[in-house]
């Protein structure tokens, strides 16, 4: 892997407020909600009315369990799921009414989402290059391909490449604009830990040299100890509890993160921390 | 460099409208296209096939009826511009079910890319597509049959821009169903525009319909393109009207149906049918 090099931000990405004025976050949900239909002719609440802010430049960790409402939130924040109420600004611009001022400066990667099969990783690459309004396309491409170790697959079908290959790509395409603001739906979701930890490696050294607001969905706990400094804990589409890890573990009298999420999980704390460890153990 | 060094003075949005990102969605529909030769060859030969079928078909009715002996290479012609408007639609269809079948609907529109500039890259796609279908099938036919399309001049001009508007129209109306029912709704890509054949006059004169299909098929611009065909190939002279129809008609379709498209487009966000759709 090869060290990053800046960047020249794409044509048509905004800039933002100026030095002495308080930059507004990278991230603002304001009573955000999303309610789906249910083919019973009702409703299940997805997201309910979350509102938190993201500051700029930190990693913020969003957990919480399967059906908690991570994946609805980010797909909201990236404006390609309208909320049904509620409000989402990034980087200080209003989702709803000027999302293309803001989409050139932001970025997202899902293993859940993919890129063209049949496209060589030069070619996607190239793709969204052109999409991002990058300029010095070829080289930009050739650099990520270097700094994630895809140099060998640059000719090869998207398809063809292993899961921990596909993440890189992935991660190469969320990385083409040089994002502000980086949102990551489990990043390292299905990988070996060897290419889990180059990931992380990766993402630490990205957010230390450009001083990116990172926002990741992940299941992983060691990975969230690891990265964030600030997380969110989400049960049944609200956010439950937050804090950076260390004082999660102490709120809650555990030793892991893994801990953590599963009283948050299975209800057995309160926001609060009134609850502890020993008092949870003896309910059960 | 930290992003906060780096001088800030407010918003710009980016450009409503960008050709740049219009060539970066023709730009990946190429790299499909140019990758798979079956695929090019796939798109030639239908066309091709259809041309030779209908040709000796029109053979063999010039030497025992007089309507077809009159109209020299009616029904080769009919059948030419009838692939312009099936291979149109299609164009615009097969070039939306890719981004369906690849599962990149999520990471084209958390881009800058906008639906109207994806609408464009669709249609210079269907442009490509129907070209490279239908030239070699038009140039084979003079060798075949002695018969050239392009003697019909300018007129084959205004005949293939209406017909593959239309297609253009029928292709974001079929999207905009698969947008809304998802893949299930997949088939009507292939099977939505022959059920306008029959109303659409390809290779008899709208007067052989029953009066109220009739009254269907003259809200076709099809019906239009082909009634001006004929009277093209029999009384040598364009007729204006019909041009005009066909021209006026399109027009209504596509603003209708890039409404419709834009319409289903806003309700799969909603839906959040972007992040999901796929096999």
């Amino acid at each position: 892997m090869t060290e990053p090099t800046p960047y020249p931000r794409p044509a048509g990405a905004a800039e933002a407020a100026p030095p002495s004025v308080a930059p507004a976050p990278a991230i603002a949900a304001t009573a955000l909600t999303k309610l789906f239909p249910t083919p019973g002719g009702g409703t299940v609440t997805a997201v309910d009315s979350l509102s938190f802010t993201v500051a700029r430049g930190g990693v913020t960790g969003l957990l919480g369990g399967n059906g908690a409402g991570k994946t609805t939130t980010i797909s909201m924040l990236l404006g390609v799921l309208l909320p049904t109420s509620g409000r989402v600004d990034i980087l200080g611009v209003d989702m709803a009414r000027h999302r293309h001022a803001v989409l050139p400066r932001m970025n997202f990667s899902s293993p859940y989402v993919e890129l063209p099969h049949r496209l060589t990783v030069r070619e996607n690459l190239t793709v969204y290059a052109h999409l991002y309004g990058l300029t010095c396309v070829k080289k930009r491409v050739q650099e990520l391909a270097e700094q994630l170790d895809l140099a060998r697959f640059l000719n090869r079908p998207s398809g063809g490449l292993s899961a921990g290959q596909k993440t890189r790509v992935a991660l190469a395409k969320a990385l083409l604009n040089d994002p502000e603001v980086l949102l990551l739906d489990e990043p390292t979701a299905s990988l070996d830990p060897d290419t889990a930890d180059w990931i992380r490696t990766y993402l630490e050294r990205y957010r230390a040299r450009t001083g990116a607001t990172i926002l990741l969905a992940s299941h992983n706990m060691l990975e969230v100890e690891r990265l964030c400094d600030d997380v969110l804990m989400m049960r049944q589409g609200r956010i439950v509890d937050r804090g950076a890890p260390a004082a999660l573990l102490a709120r809650y009298g555990r030793t892991s993160l893994e801990e953590v999420f599963l009283d948050i999980a299975r209800a057995r704390t309160t926001a609060t921390g009134a609850d502890t460890k020993a008092e949870a153990d003896a309910a059960e | 460099m930290p992003h906060d060094a780096i001088p800030q003075s407010g918003i710009h949005p980016a450009a409503d409208f960008s050709l740049r990102r219009v060539g970066a969605m023709v730009l990946r529909y190429w790299y499909l296209l140019r990758g798979s030769w079956p695929r090019i060859l796939e798109l030639a030969y239908w066309p091709t096939m259809q041309m030779i079928l209908w040709g000796y078909i029109n053979q063999f009715m010039a030497s025992s009826s007089g309507w077809v002996a009159q109209g020299a290479g009616v029904l080769v012609s009919a059948v030419l511009l009838w692939d312009v408007l099936f291979r149109g639609q299609l164009g615009v269809s097969v070039s939306f079910l890719e981004e369906m079948w690849s599962r990149n609907l999520g990471h084209l529109f958390v881009s800058p890319l906008r639906p109207t500039e994806w609408i464009a890259s669709l249609m210079v796609m269907s442009l490509l597509r129907t070209l490279i279908g239908v030239l070699p099938a038009a140039a084979l036919a003079i060798p075949f049959f002695g018969y050239s399309v392009f003697g019909l001049g300018f007129p084959l001009i205004a005949f293939f821009a209406n017909l593959i508007v239309m297609g253009w129209s029928l292709g974001l109306l079929i999207v905009a169903l698969i947008l809304r029912y998802g893949m299930g709704a997949e088939g009507l890509a292939w099977i939505v525009v022959f059920m306008l054949a029959p109303v659409s006059a390809v290779y008899y004169p709208v007067t052989v319909l029953p009066g109220w299909l009739q009254t269907v098929a003259w809200g076709l611009p099809s019906s239009h393109v082909f009634e001006g065909m004929r009277g093209l190939l029999y009384g040598g002279t364009l007729r204006w009207d019909h041009l005009a129809w066909a021209t006026g008609l399109n027009a209504l379709y596509m603003v209708l149906s890039v409404g419709v498209f834009l319409y289903g487009f806003h309700r799969a966000r909603v839906r959040g049918a972007l992040l999901q759709t796929g096999e």
